[in-house]
Order: structure tokens, then sequence, then C-alpha cells
């Protein structure tokens, strides 16, 4: 039960990170391997808020805008030019960037691990089956799935979502009706963004925050997004689920093979359904 | 004279090679990268040894020359041979990672130039691997645990469960407690190898742990995954059920900040603390403070008995470094009492015989957490391992 729990956890991080690389990827075409480092920025920038207020819920707030606006300047500066060249390119352009951020991380806020305190409100044990739970992380599953339900209305229920699901399904006719895809795109390039400095803040009590978080979590996402399928919602949340609970029962019931587990699914989703779970064409 | 004309003889100076009777120092150190800080340190400290000895010996100048190995084994490899054949060193100094001291193992063994190892703990270094030009003042992995193996099983841990990261170090660290503590009689109930540098939830083991019920988890992490373990040890409340050991770097004073009162409680070993009551610390940390502003880690403290070692060699040698047999009898020769305490290198292998503390955080009045010494194991001496001296 408690290892479930765990892997909840896990699945909810990865989902706030994977739903923004999955949807920009599904959309555009668009590749951001550079999505890790704004999670980490999210976290930097977050410990900082909260270092300077005394308050995690202002941290809470700032990091996703903060991400949000990073995201925004780097499409407007260098992701723009880039959007209808080869993937090659991106991939180059975004792995770069990875690089960047990490020495910009190193140059601000040293290469010690700093730590975020988990809030007052959120403190303390959960007892689960005789077995105290940190309430926090239970804060990051609700958390997950709140967002999980809040996209869902968006993407269903909203004109905005409307106009991304067309988007994502068929970009020409939807440009040809009169849709904006350029602007829709940088609108949910921005959300991801912000998502992912969210998920970073989240991070930040449980797993720390250091320089090169990004990479340790960057690689689990872009499985999670290849076994989801891109550009789908329900896809980043079932390969999310998937992907958290492979890696943490892996790590319980097979440690010698922990680290091969997760590859091993990709594999076979790739061999078996090569567009993913749940594609959205 | 004309600015003109000093340049010119300037120039002509700096080609001119050092005077042959320096002593040179070859720094084999990481200078950029993760491990950067750690090469400074070790620099730094080494530097104040030598300024002590008022920078020579015998008339003969010692300088110290820098080359970074950016903690790639490769690097270090091509800057050992730099080191030795085109700026002729006398000593190498370093380096930090155990890798990296595979790396230069053999190119030193063949050179015979000595290298005095601050840090690096791989145990065939000075065991199946071992070389008479390889001198450790550091520590061999084994030795830094063994002693907590018994000396925990007498303090009523019967079982115990090991936790460390899946690679050299992790596993050889786990051994050499494994060895000493099933000796003594106690159970290993479960054992656990992370991914290396890829484990930042650590929830999955720590239920792990609870479930096998054993009296204490000993563990061993660096970095960003000390913290979190740390940290996350203390959310779900560990340390009610289990008694929290390790090796003692887990909570590494490197560390301790980020940890907070998450630390406090836990017990391991060590080989050295900034807070050691010894006369040599004392005037090593006022000296290192006053001079960087920072406490000195246990980086700094075994540059600076790599430094002095080197000192107290040169002065049994009258300053000569052309016998390299002579020069490591020398150092074999030498007892000295560093911040570590009382040091001294066992001929039988080449690696120090040195103290090891059992220590624990605690809460201070003031709310931070600290190092207490709560033991001391006097000479710890690792066994002959498989060394054989080659000449």
């Amino acid at each position: 039960m408690i290892q479930l729990l765990n892997a909840l956890q896990l699945s909810m991080l990865l989902f706030l990170l994977a739903i923004g690389l999955s949807v920009v990827f599904g959309l555009m075409n668009f590749i951001n391997l550079a999505h890790g480092t704004l999670y980490m920025i999210g976290a930097y920038v977050g410990f900082a808020v909260a270092k300077a207020t005394g308050t995690y819920w202002a941290a809470f707030l700032v990091a996703p805008l903060a991400a949000a606006i990073l995201g925004l300047v780097l499409y407007q500066l260098l992701f723009k030019r880039m959007q209808h060249q080869s993937p090659m390119r991106q991939v180059l352009l975004t792995f770069g960037l990875i690089y960047v951020g990490l020495d910009a991380v190193r140059l601000i806020w040293g290469n010690y691990s700093q730590s975020v305190p988990v809030p007052d409100l959120l403190k303390g044990q959960v007892t689960i089956l005789g077995e105290p739970y940190p309430l926090y992380r239970l804060f990051i599953i609700g958390l997950g799935l709140a967002v999980l339900v809040l996209l869902h209305i968006g993407l269903e229920r909203t004109k905005l979502g409307a106009m991304v699901r067309a988007g994502v399904d068929d970009a020409e006719t939807a440009r040809s009706i009169g849709i904006d895809t350029d602007r829709v795109f940088i609108l949910v390039f921005a959300l991801g963004c912000g998502l992912a400095g969210l998920a970073g803040i989240v991070a930040a009590p449980v797993l720390s925050v250091y320089p090169g978080m990004d990479m340790a979590i960057l690689i689990l996402t872009l499985i999670v997004v290849v076994v989801g399928g891109p550009g789908s919602l329900k896809g980043a949340a079932l390969g999310a689920l998937l992907i958290g609970m492979v890696d943490t029962f892996g790590r319980v019931f097979l440690p010698e093979l922990a680290l091969v587990m997760i590859y091993a699914v990709m594999a076979l989703v790739l061999l078996v359904r090569p567009q993913g779970l749940l594609p959205i064409k | 004279m004309k600015i003109r004309t000093v340049l010119p003889a300037l120039a002509l100076l700096a080609a001119l090679p050092a005077q042959a009777q320096d002593i040179k120092v070859g720094a084999i150190l990481p200078y950029s990268g993760v491990y950067a800080s750690i090469g400074e340190e070790i620099t730094n400290a080494m530097a104040l040894a030598f300024e002590e000895a008022g920078n020579a010996v015998n008339g003969r100048a010692l300088k110290i020359i820098r080359a970074d190995t950016e903690t790639k084994p490769n690097v270090a490899a091509a800057k050992a041979r730099e080191l030795v054949t085109s700026d002729n060193v006398d000593f190498l100094v370093g380096p930090v990672a155990s890798s990296e001291a595979m790396a230069i193992r053999d190119f030193v063994h063949q050179s015979k130039i000595p290298l005095v190892m601050p840090n690096a703990g791989a145990n065939v270094l000075t065991g199946e691997k071992c070389s008479p030009y390889i001198v450790r003042v550091g520590f061999s992995n084994d030795q830094f645990v063994r002693p907590a193996g018994k000396w925990l099983f007498d303090k009523g841990v019967k079982s115990a469960f090991l936790l460390a990261p899946d690679y050299a170090a992790g596993r050889e660290l786990m051994g050499g407690f494994k060895k000493s503590f099933t000796a003594a009689g106690g159970k290993i109930v479960g054992e656990e190898y992370s991914p290396f540098g890829q484990t930042s939830d650590f929830g999955p083991y720590l239920a792990k742990v609870k479930d096998a019920k054993p009296d204490a988890v000993f563990v061993f992490y660096a970095g960003s995954e000390a913290i979190n373990f740390i940290k996350q040890a203390a959310d779900f409340q560990l340390a009610k059920s289990v008694k929290i050991t390790g090796a003692a770097w887990t909570v590494s004073p490197l560390f301790l900040p980020a940890q907070g009162e998450a630390a406090a409680g836990f017990l391991g070993s060590l080989n050295y603390v900034p807070a050691l009551d010894n006369p040599a610390n004392k005037a090593f940390q006022a000296k290192y403070q006053e001079r960087h502003k920072r406490v000195a880690s246990e980086f700094g403290a075994a540059g600076y008995e790599s430094g002095r070692l080197i000192v107290e060699a040169l002065k049994r040698t009258q300053g000569a470094t052309k016998d390299k047999k002579a020069v490591i009898e020398a150092m074999h020769k030498v007892e000295m009492n560093g911040p570590r305490g009382p040091l001294k290198i066992d001929p039988a292998t080449n690696n120090v015989i040195q103290n090891i503390y059992m220590v624990e955080a605690r809460k201070g009045a003031d709310g931070k957490v600290d190092l207490a010494v709560v033991d001391t194991i006097a000479n710890v001496k690792d066994d002959v391992n498989g060394c054989a001296m080659n000449w």
C-alpha cells in the first residue's frame, strides 16, 4: 500500500512534466529537451522565493510563473525560428540549452544541493494501515489529480481546448477555418512550461534542489511521452501512471533490473503500439 | 632600464627551465567540474603545510604545479604523464576519484614518481593493485567502515539492513561493514543498491527497510542523494523503529545545512570532523579559516597531511629526491599528529594507519545540527589484502 502511494506520487510528478512536453510535441511537432531545465529553474526560483519570503506558498505561485515566462522568452528568441525546421536541429538546440541552464544554475546558486522546507500546513504524517506516511506526499498526489481534472475540463469543455484539439488533429485545416494555431501554440507552450515549473517547486521539498535534477527526470518524462502517445492528455496520464508504477515496483521487487524495467516497457510499447498507448490520432 | 629591454629579459627568464634544485609537486586534482571545490581545498591545505616549512626543505624550494583532471580518468592519465615527462615533478598529489586513481596507477608505478593520495578510497589501490610508489594518506573504503560493524554490534545492534548507491565505492563500503558486523555475530537482513546518481525518491527503499524490521539500517550516500535520503527517512519516521547508521559522509558538514534537523540521531564512522579536539587540528583550522574564510572539511585535512608527509619525508632525506625508494622509505618512518590525529603509513600496504571516529549528529542548543565524536577507535590498520610490493 505504501509502495502504491510512492508510485502514485512519482506518477503525478511525471504527469505534470509530461503533459506540457507531450501536447507541445503533438501540437507543433516541436521537441523541447530543455523541458527538464524549466523544471529545475522552477525548483530554484521556488527555493529562492521561499527563502526570501519565508513562505512556501509564495514560491508555489511564483515558480510556475517564472518557468512560463522563461519558456515564452525562449520561444520568442529561439524556438519560433526552429519550429518548422528538422527535428534534429530542434533536438540539438534544446539539448544545448540543457547545458546552458545547468551552468547558469551553478553560477547563480552554486554546486551544492539546496532544500526547501515542507510548508507547515503539510508537515507531519498520516497513518495509513498502521504506517506513517508523509502528508506532503499525499498533497503531491492530490495536486496531480487536480491538474489532470482541470486540464481535462479545459481541453474538452472550453473554446481554447477545442482549438488545441483541432490544432493537434490537423493543424492545416484548423488554420484554414480561422484558428490562429501559432497563438494557441504559444499559450499551450507557456502553460506546459508553467506546469514544469510547478512540478519543480512541488518536488523541491521532497527531492531537494540541485544542478542536474533536470536530467534525472527528463529521461523518465520522455519515456512517458513516448509510451503514452504524444499529444494526448489521457496518454500522458496513462503513461505517467504506468512508468511511475513500473519504476517504483521495479525497484522494490526486482532491484537488479530496476533500471532496465522502464526501458523494457518502452520497447514493448513501441513494438506493439508504435504510436503510443493512447495516441491522439 | 626601459620597459622594452626588460620585457625580453623577463621572457627569457620565464623560458628557462625552473631551477634544478626546486622540489616540484604535481597536484593532479580536479579544478573544474563537480569536484572542483574538493581539488581547490586539498591544494590550499597542502600549500599551508608547505608554508609552515617555509616553502623549502634543505634550501630546495617547494613548488606546487597544478594539473586539472576535470574528474575524468582519461584526462587524469594524460595530465599525470605531462607532469612527469615535461614538468619533471618529484611528487604527485591526488586525485580525488578512485576511477582517476585507477587510470594513473600503472603509469605511476612504472615511472616510479611517488604519488601521495589524499582521497580515492578503492580498496585495491593499497591491496592487489598496490604499488610501492603509491602512498595513501586518505583512507581505504574498507578501513572507513570496518570499525563501525563491531562497534555497533557491541552497542546492541544485532541485525542490519544495508543501503547504498550501486557503484564501486557504495559496494566496498557495505562490504567492509558487513565483514566485521557478521564476524561479530550480527545478521544482515537485507541489502539494496539504488541506481547511482539516478535515485531521488527513496520512498520505495525506506518502505522496504521498514518491512525487514532490522535493528539498524547502515547507509552511505553523498551529495543530493545524501540530503534526500536523510530528509525522506525523517518524513517516513524511519528512526522510530530503525536506528539510522552508516558511513558518516552521509551527514558530512557539506550536507548538514540542507539536511537540518532530519539528520539528528545519525550514528556513523568518519575519519575526520572539523571539531576534533587536538592541538594540530585546532592550529590547522585556525589557519585555514583565517586564510580561506571557511571551515576546512576532511578533504582539507587530508590535503594538509599529504603536504606534511612530503615535508617530513624530505627532512629525513635531507631534501634529496633522486632515490625514490629512499623517499618512500622515509615516508614509512614518518609518524605525525595531523588534524585527524596520529597518522602513520603502513609499509606493508602503503595505506595510512589512522583513528576512526564514531560520530553522532546532534542538535545543539542553537538548534543547529552538528557532528559530535562519541568514540574513538585508535590506529585502524588494513590487512595486507593481497598487496605485494614490487619495487
